[in-house]
């Protein structure tokens, strides 16, 4: 079995702030970790492959330092680490995301399951598993809490709801993202780690995996920040009234207020 | 201080630690008030290559030396030396294999020790065989192609929850310490058994037994070594496993250190936290001085038994001597600055203290200690004139 764990390299939400008076993000001495969901992606891609055999591939979108967290991956028990990175990918949003990693997926060959973290702690979209899969074109499962079953054919899945679970099975080739209450994630072993410091992570820029150059980067990325701003803390809050149609119109009206 | 280690050993420190800070502390206290074997802890370590340190690559393990041990032990030591005992006993018990196993002996035992698939067990003390190991009464009698052992050792740890236990029994009585050997007994093997689990004062969370040796009939090829070595081995197992208790001794006295001086800048009387009084500080600094020191002396000792000199029981010893006095007067003092607080269970430093203690008495008393140093300065002297 083949599995793709996609991970991201982000600023450790412990120590992230915002300039009080450009709200840019205070960058500087803040470390960087493996995006937290993903840790729990790539365990469960380790479980599953001792369980079934096969191979895990970590692959990310990001800087070179982003080797980081794919060397992380490796030290946890990942076989291969693959970084997708240009210049022509800053500036990406979800949208552009996903058609890199798709493109690069299709570079990387032959797969069964595709795991994601269920957001990253950056962007908090969430939106980059889903839109993944569509674009390659297979089935998802968000906010997987639990792999019941796994066989070679197909997975039994737990998927959390705000009042409980969903239970869903899924054939393969199919992607999955993950929340925190999957497993445990292992402390990285010695010899993962004398791996992880060893091993050749293949690296893909946008004409390795045949990207065209205005779906990547800022040229593919629909999303613009108009502006980024710390909220203000505040005790109070509103109860909106009346009908569904009618509490979003009174919602978005007192959200414009903040733009 | 910088030890100058190397990556792999930062390696070994970092994983060690994330086990501790994870796995251990969290749960040390639980362990502690049920007397509770920490086998999920074990296989998150097994899981880490923790137990392949020791075990030479060949076998699956990091073919590591007593310092690799001596940083694992330390952290771990750190979270709970009940856990670190239990680890520590694991890998004394497989080193009279290593030291003198045959070739079959060692494929048959180490990659399951390395993995952490299979614990061990170190069986010498008995009722009347403690600091005085020659009045050890088992014995292995060879009957056709099985050795038959009786006798019963007592105080063993991980008795009851190991898979393999090397143990010394007399073979010869008539040779006197020429005629004690060393054997491997397996769990399951008929008429060997074990007694049930001792209460103890403290390092609750690991196992202490009897192991009884009823008619026990075990294959031939079980004998470690040749016949009538078990003393030697013994020895050497002992020189190189004291520095990992030394190590144990480090990362309680560093984490006794740590409570009392948070708990120094946090408590506040007479209007200033207590760590702005004298005498709290110069308690916190004597505790501070003393842990180093123990420290340089360990890594120092453990360097020097990774050189493999001909001679190192001086050194062995003089390591598990001073760390863990110290450990056991840190303890104490962190248990004073945090005054009522600190006799409380409700904080760690209680529990830290009753855990010291033992390791002032296993893996030979702090006074046969500075009796093989004793004697090993009497060697000395008498080729040493005093104008060198």
């Amino acid at each position: 079995m083949k599995i793709i764990v996609c991970i991201k390299q982000v600023l450790d939400a412990k120590d992230v702030h915002l300039d009080p008076v450009t709200n840019n993000l205070l960058r500087e001495g803040v470390p960087s970790i493996m995006n937290p969901y993903d840790q729990y992606a790539v365990e469960e891609a380790v479980r599953l492959k001792e369980l079934l055999g096969g191979e895990v591939t970590v692959l990310s979108m990001g800087p070179p330092q982003a080797e980081d967290v794919l060397r992380q991956a490796i030290s946890c028990g990942a076989d291969h680490a693959v970084l997708v990175s240009d210049r022509a990918f800053a500036g990406a949003d979800t949208w552009a995301t996903s058609y890199t990693l798709a493109m690069a997926i299709q570079a990387i060959g032959a797969f069964e399951l595709i795991l994601c973290g269920k957001q990253a702690i950056d962007g908090d979209t969430a939106q980059v598993g889903p839109s993944l899969a569509l674009r390659l074109g297979i089935p998802f499962v968000t906010c997987v809490q639990k792999v019941r079953q796994a066989t070679d054919s197909g997975l039994i899945l737990e998927r959390m709801m705000d009042d409980g679970y969903d239970v869903l099975s899924v054939d393969y080739p199919a992607l999955l993202t993950v929340v925190k209450d999957i497993n445990k994630p292992r402390v990285p072993s010695l010899k993962g780690k004398m791996r992880a410091k060893k091993i050749e992570i293949r690296k893909l820029t946008a004409a390795d995996i045949g990207a065209d150059p205005l779906c990547i980067g800022l040229p593919g990325s629909p999303t613009q920040v108009e502006k980024v701003f710390s909220p203000p803390v505040r005790s109070q809050h509103t109860v909106f009234t009346g009908s569904i149609d009618e509490q979003i119109d009174q919602l978005i009206d007192s959200l414009k207020a903040y733009l | 201080m910088d030890y100058f280690l190397s990556e792999e050993q930062k390696m070994i420190v970092e994983t060690a630690r994330q086990i501790t800070n994870e796995y251990i502390i969290p749960h040390r206290a639980a362990l502690d008030e049920q007397d509770k074997f920490p086998r999920t802890i074990l296989n998150a370590m097994a899981q880490a290559d923790l137990f392949g340190i020791p075990v030479p690559e060949e076998f699956g393990g990091f073919g590591g030396g007593c310092l690799d041990i001596v940083l694992a032990l330390e952290q771990l030591g750190r979270g709970c030396i009940g856990v670190g005992t239990a680890f520590a006993a694991s890998s004394l018990g497989i080193y009279p294999i290593l030291q003198a196993g045959s070739q079959e002996m060692r494929e048959r035992y180490l990659p399951d020790a390395a993995a952490g698939k299979k614990f061990a067990a170190f069986g010498l003390t008995e009722a009347n065989a403690g600091s005085d190991a020659s009045g050890i009464q088992t014995t292995a009698v060879l009957d056709g192609d099985e050795w038959v052992v009786n006798g019963t050792k007592q105080w063993i740890t991980n008795g009851g929850e190991a898979q393999i236990y090397t143990i010394v029994a007399i073979t010869d009585r008539s040779k006197g310490p020429r005629g004690a050997s060393m054997l491997v007994v397996e769990e399951g093997d008929p008429g060997f058994s074990c007694g049930p689990k001792e209460k103890k004062m403290g390092i609750r969370a690991s196992s202490t037994t009897e192991l009884i040796f009823k008619d026990c009939r075990i294959p031939k090829d079980r004998l470690i070594g040749r016949k009538g070595t078990g003393f030697i081995t013994i020895m050497k197992t002992l020189d190189s496993s004291r520095p990992g208790i030394a190590a144990l001794g480090l990362g309680l006295a560093q984490a006794a250190l740590d409570e009392a001086a948070c708990y120094a800048k946090q408590r506040v009387q007479f209007g200033k936290p207590i760590i702005a009084f004298q005498a709290v500080q110069h308690m916190l600094a004597d505790m501070a001085i003393q842990l180093e020191a123990a420290r340089a002396l360990v890594y120092g000792a453990a360097r020097h038994i990774d050189a493999h000199p001909q001679n190192m029981s001086k050194v062995s010893s003089m390591c598990k001597v001073f760390a863990t006095d110290m450990a056991m007067k840190v303890a104490t003092d962190a248990v004073q600055v945090m005054g009522g607080y600190g006799y409380m269970r409700e904080y760690p430093v209680e529990k830290m203290m009753r855990d010291a203690k033992i390791l002032q008495i296993y893996e030979g008393t702090n006074q046969i200690q500075r009796n093989v140093v004793g004697q090993e300065l009497n060697k000395e002297y008498a080729r040493v004139s005093v104008n060198g």
